[in-house]
């Protein structure tokens, strides 16, 4: 026994892999079966700062490539506006700091290579990606420099990223606080391979209703393009500054932005204007759902008058939304979890997101655990309904169709 | 249940944490104030692992007498782990969840005979 040597990791010690720190989401995939069905990823991230260097050679302007271009601000640094927060929570959150440590092959591009380290590993097969720290770009002062940067971005994204990745796609950065242009980004990337629709960040300021935006929206309607709403949080914004922790401007703020933006879309009619136009809100959990319902349809019977256009309550027409699913609120309360995804019809409405690699991301689990939920909605949810949303080709991992030779 | 060797007493040091494995199920061994602990790796939220993240003194709120805040700090004499997955934090020495008592990680027994830690897996 003196002679018995242990066995043993120290996590502190180990290399950061994705795959050795999601091995128990692994798990979770094989114990589900996972490789039985298809899983769309509708919100997930990429860190496109980290690759500026490469998306300012997409830039049209060449003065905004040379203010960029230089040693020192090559960066999230003076490009984009900055946010303060904490979303590692100083290293608790160990992907965030280890992640750069990863290694890559040479080819395909590192931030596929990444994203498919983490959706091999969780049991997810397409996977829609978007930005990070662009997510604040709606709130640049100089809209130019949101349209440059945008376009600079979506033409990388299609090019490097996307291309010949069956497994990913993107809704595309759609500059709204400059219509003319968002309308030119649509007919120029709208067909591009894995583009499935468009995304605007939803912390900004120029009211959705707005009359220039009509060209938007049709123009995406035409084209039986989804239009997505991404939540994000604004601590400058002078409700949310009033909160002085991090857990609090986030808890609020990337609900805030979107129930701004849905109430606008609701009592201006926008439904009835743009019947055929799909959207779907991203990354405000769900119990904001159930609360916006109950909150317009209650004003709406009283107030009808003042939204004219609306042959419904307002909460019918948000029955006719999509909704991403995380951070889906499930702390001790399963009851009003299964009531909210009665008030939504989850089983056509609602769409899986991991939002990985970011702190609150959520696996698949989440979704096929509940038990109120039959299997063939949980398919639906974790599959199914974006496949129809986005009208994807379903494609299935590799890890999954070497699970299914085995048996 | 099988019973895993952990190290030789006097090998790990303050802080420091090993995790063992018997097939799929995993251990958490922590050294803490002269004493060892463990727990099942696996965090009760979505499975995440839970004794293989970053270890912290619970932090606490300065509260006057007057009721006035102060700020934050840290009560360095009793440590948590944190789940690298989602941020849940656990108690080290007892394995309760620091934002919900009625949450805890699975204790693992430790055993120690002949200068060797084990743990029961």
């Amino acid at each position: 026994m003196d002679n018995a040597v242990p066995h043993f990791r120290d996590p502190h010690k180990t290399e950061f892999e994705t795959a050795q720190l999601l091995r128990n989401a692994t798990q979770q995939a094989e114990l589900r079966n996972y490789k039985d069905f298809l899983i769309v990823d509708v919100d997930s991230h990429h860190y496109e700062t980290e690759h500026l260097g490469e998306i300012l050679k997409y830039v049209d302007d060449p003065t905004i490539r040379q203010l960029a271009s230089g040693k020192m601000s090559v960066g999230r640094s003076g490009l984009m506006p900055g946010q303060l927060g904490f979303q590692d929570m100083g290293g608790r959150i160990t992907r965030y700091t280890k992640r750069k440590t990863e290694r890559t092959p040479p080819t395909p591009h590192r931030d596929v290579s990444l994203a498919k380290y983490w959706m091999d590993a969780i049991g997810v097969d397409i996977a829609c990606l978007f930005p990070t720290a662009m997510l604040h770009l709606g709130m640049h002062p100089d809209v130019s420099m949101e349209v440059q940067l945008a376009r600079g971005y979506n033409r990388w994204m299609t090019e490097r990223v996307l291309a010949d990745q069956p497994r990913l796609c993107s809704m595309l950065y759609l500059p709204l606080n400059a219509p003319d242009d968002a309308v030119k980004i649509i007919e120029e990337f709208g067909d591009k391979k894995g583009v499935t629709g468009f995304m605007v960040t939803s912390t900004r300021y120029r009211p959705i209703f707005d009359n220039a935006n009509m060209k938007v929206f049709r123009a995406l309607e035409e084209r039986g393009l989804p239009l997505s709403f991404h939540a994000g949080y604004n601590w400058n914004d002078q409700s949310l500054a009033q909160l002085n922790r991090f857990i609090s401007v986030h808890a609020l703020g990337f609900t805030f932005f979107n129930m701004i933006h849905m109430t606008n879309w609701i009592i201006n009619g926008l439904p009835e204007r743009f019947p055929k136009l799909k959207v779907l809100w991203i990354e405000s959990g769900l119990a904001w759902i159930p609360f916006m319902m109950q909150r317009l349809d209650n004003e709406y019977m009283m107030r009808t008058s003042e939204a004219p256009l609306l042959k419904r309550k307002p909460s019918d027409y948000m029955r006719d939304m999509f909704y991403s699913s995380q951070p889906m609120e499930m702390v001790n309360n399963r009851a009003m979890l299964e009531e909210t995804f009665k008030m939504i019809n989850a089983e056509t409405q609602l769409v899986y997101s991991s939002d990985y690699p970011h702190w609150d991301m959520d696996l698949p689990s989440t979704i096929y655990d509940l038990p109120f939920l039959s299997e063939q909605a949980k398919r639906n949810i974790l599959g199914e309904n974006a496949r129809k949303l986005f009208n994807l080709e379903p494609v299935f991992s590799e890890t999954k169709l070497a699970a299914r030779l085995k048996g | 249940m099988a019973e895993i060797l952990v190290c030789r007493e006097g090998e790990m040091e303050e802080g420091d944490v090993r995790i063992v494995a018997s097939g799929h199920r995993e251990a958490g061994v922590f050294f803490q104030d002269g004493a060892y602990y463990a727990y099942r790796n696996l965090c009760p939220h979505q499975g995440g692992p839970a004794c293989e993240g970053m270890i912290v003194p619970k932090v606490l709120a300065v509260i006057a007498e007057d009721q006035t805040a102060h700020g934050h700090t840290y009560d360095e004499s009793q440590m948590h782990f944190v789940c690298p997955w989602h941020g849940y934090e656990y108690d080290m020495k007892t394995g309760v969840c620091a934002g919900d008592s009625s949450l805890r990680l699975q204790s693992c027994a430790i055993s120690q005979r002949d200068g060797q830690v084990y743990v029961t897996l």
